[in-house]
């Protein structure tokens, strides 16, 4: 198992490594001049143009470029010189000029924001979309599944922003269930009552897309299970109906579900741009399309390479995991 | 002491294409301790039968009717007739059954041990231990080598003959009175099936259970069982103690699978000989016997009676009963 761990680690790292690069051509090919960029819109003095592209080492040729970024994540990196001099320590992604700021600490202030949003969704949709899979599947062509074939149909076809005005709309405004979220992002640690206040509309509003699409899996995944031979060598043991379903079937039918809700752990992480926008969250998505809209390009960068980190790390995380899960999946 | 007394059973399942009568009025019985063998082609009610005798057929995908009376440990059951939640304090106890593909009958994420402990612990209110003693003793009954350790070892890591050994061990985890064994050995290789039908042969004998057979081996038959009922589309056309049935069958149909079976005391020259067609759709029986449209013999019977009137299951003396009008008031 160890020698299974560092092998994938090893690959992992190799294949952050491409995608660093992969990232970096794209920034420093783009039709973009990054150190005009760095001045401003109305920003015509090719005198400071010129000076920010040295400090920020844009007039290096591109492998040292490249060489100097991937030292920067290793051991931090200083731009420019004297009073003016910037110091961004490890792992630094870059600074951005537009926010004055080092990219690692505007991420820094992101991604709590966005792992939180992630984090309660999932368990949400976790819930609901298991829960109701089985019902639907214990009995199924009956009313309860019919209802959940409902559910199923709206949550995969309301996209994300239109679900949250609704919810916002509706439940908050019209029928005044829960108050208004007001204030900004709180964190947990600050007050975790406030927090979970915030961020349980945008829960929701995740949790009800995913959730929809993890109770069709769910379901369909259940009744395959039912169907197969040791769950009749269950019954013919004697063994009740729900020690059967809770201990036989979902044990099975649940396994590919881990693998499932790992990447898309993963890839809200990377910043689940629509509900950060309609809930005015200070994520990790937001972060990046504001980025994009003002070709703040060290933060387009530098979120690209996180969410693909995320995603890298995730996958090695469930392979792990399902290796506990499936015994026939274990390397010797 | 008769042990089960199956009547008039007739297990339905509605299609969209129309009714399917996959087993029609069977009616036998088996004796305490007693091999009854049940041969047919696939489709003929061989499984069916015993899935509605287990309780196994999911409710409301069938009309099940007749009744099956079960001298169990607590008494005579009516193993049709019975509450579900009743059933299943005897299923795995007083009768246990293994399945024809050990690779997919035992669940994959459990170690053996657990699911035969498991077995043990629903039906005896005893501590983990002596359950886990108990799957010991019988994984070395069947001949697991090191079943201390192989214990924790899981269904992948078995070969195919092993893991119907361990289905086995589940099964008589209980001492159980009817074991039910659905061709326990089609999905094995040939050397391991003479193997597992001797394994069974021996167990019965220690364990005094009867044992109802299912199989489309004809040599599997002529080793093990006491009885065989031939089944054809749903019925019951021959049942016969085994050395009768080999050495007198009565119906063509059960003379054609004895005839498609190569057997070493006869003349390699003769080819084996097959019954010609195929088995009837069950949702459009031949009107008249099942068997006429691809019977050889009917030319022996006069008119048209066999493509009119379906024969009844009628004793020829010795308990040797067949549905065929040859012979029919000799």
């Amino acid at each position: 198992m160890f020698a299974y761990i560092s092998r994938r680690l090893a690959v992992s790292l190799l294949i952050l490594l491409t995608v660093s690069f992969a990232v970096y051509v794209i920034f420093a090919f783009l039709p973009f001049d990054p150190a005009a960029l760095t001045c401003g819109k109305n920003c015509n003095d090719p005198g400071i143009i010129e000076a920010n592209r040295h400090r920020l080492g844009y007039d290096l040729p591109f492998f040292t470029q490249y060489f100097l970024f991937l030292k920067g994540l290793l051991f931090g990196r200083s731009f420019g010189e004297g009073a003016a001099l910037i110091n961004c320590p490890a792992p630094s992604l870059g600074y951005s000029f537009q926010q004055h700021a080092c990219v690692t600490n505007l991420i820094g202030e992101a991604l709590p924001v966005t792992f939180s949003l992630a984090i309660g969704a999932i368990v949400m949709w976790l819930a609901l979309g298991i829960g109701l899979g089985i019902l639907a599947a214990r009995f199924r062509g009956r009313i309860v599944d019919q209802l959940s074939t409902i559910f199923v149909l709206i949550g995969t076809s309301l996209p994300t922003f239109l679900t949250g005005l609704l919810l916002l709309v509706f439940v908050v405004i019209r029928w005044h269930l829960i108050p208004f979220p007001s204030g900004n992002y709180t964190p947990f640690f600050e007050n975790p009552f406030e927090w979970a206040q915030i961020l349980f509309l945008p829960w929701l509003t995740l949790a009800f897309a995913y959730a929809a699409l993890y109770t069709r899996f769910v379901r369909s995944s259940v009744i395959d299970t039912s169907n197969e031979d040791y769950i009749r060598t269950a019954r013919a043991k004697g063994l009740s109906e729900g020690v059967i379903l809770g201990k036989h079937t979902l044990r099975a039918a649940l396994a590919p579900i881990a693998t499932m809700a790992g990447l898309d752990f993963a890839g809200l992480l990377g910043g689940a741009i629509l509900t950060e926008s309609v809930f005015n969250l200070p994520g990790l998505g937001r972060l990046a399309i504001s980025a994009v809209v003002k070709y703040d390009l060290p933060i387009i960068v530098a979120t690209t390479l996180l969410a693909a980190a995320i995603v890298v790390v995730m996958n090695l995380i469930v392979d792990i995991l399902y290796a506990y899960i499936d015994p026939r999946v274990r390397v010797a | 002491m008769t042990l089960l007394k199956v009547e008039n059973l007739c297990v339905d399942f509605p299609t969209p294409d129309g009714l399917v009568r996959a087993v029609n009025k069977t009616t036998f019985s088996l004796e305490a301790g007693e091999t009854l063998a049940i041969v047919g082609e696939s489709g003929s009610g061989k499984t069916v039968t015993n899935l509605a005798l287990m309780g196994l057929i999911p409710p409301r995908t069938a009309n099940i009717s007749g009744s099956a009376i079960f001298e169990s440990d607590d008494g005579a059951i009516n193993l049709l007739s019975m509450d579900r939640n009743e059933l299943r304090k005897y299923r795995g106890k007083d009768i246990a059954m293994i399945f024809q593909d050990p690779m997919s009958a035992l669940h994959p994420f459990y170690t053996i041990g657990d699911q035969i402990i498991e077995a043990h612990q629903i039906h005896n209110k005893v501590d983990l231990k002596v359950s886990k003693a108990r799957a010991i003793e019988l994984l070395e009954l069947v001949g697991i080598q090191g079943a201390d350790t192989r214990i924790k070892a899981f269904p992948h890591q078995f070969s195919g003959g092993m893991r119907q050994r361990v289905m086995i061990a589940m099964a008589l985890v209980n001492n159980p009175l009817l074991l039910i064994a659905d061709e326990p050995t089609t999905a094995l290789d040939v050397t391991v099936q003479a193997q597992i039908i001797k394994l069974l042969e021996d167990l019965q004998k220690e364990f005094k259970m009867a044992m109802i057979l299912i199989t489309h081996d004809m040599g599997v038959v002529a080793g093990a069982a006491d009885r065989v009922n031939v089944m054809y589309a749903g019925r019951i056309v021959e049942s016969a103690n085994v050395k009768d049935l080999y050495a007198n069958p009565l119906m063509p149909y059960t003379q054609g699978l004895l005839s498609s079976v190569p057997r070493m005391d006869r003349p390699h020259t003769n080819r084996l000989s097959a019954i010609p067609g195929q088995p009837p759709s069950m949702i459009a029986l031949p009107t008249g016997c099942s068997f006429n449209p691809r019977c050889t013999r009917k030319s022996e019977v006069s008119g048209s009676k066999c493509e009119t009137q379906m024969p009844e299951l009628t004793p020829r003396g010795n308990g040797h009963l067949s549905r065929c009008f040859i012979g029919e008031g000799v």
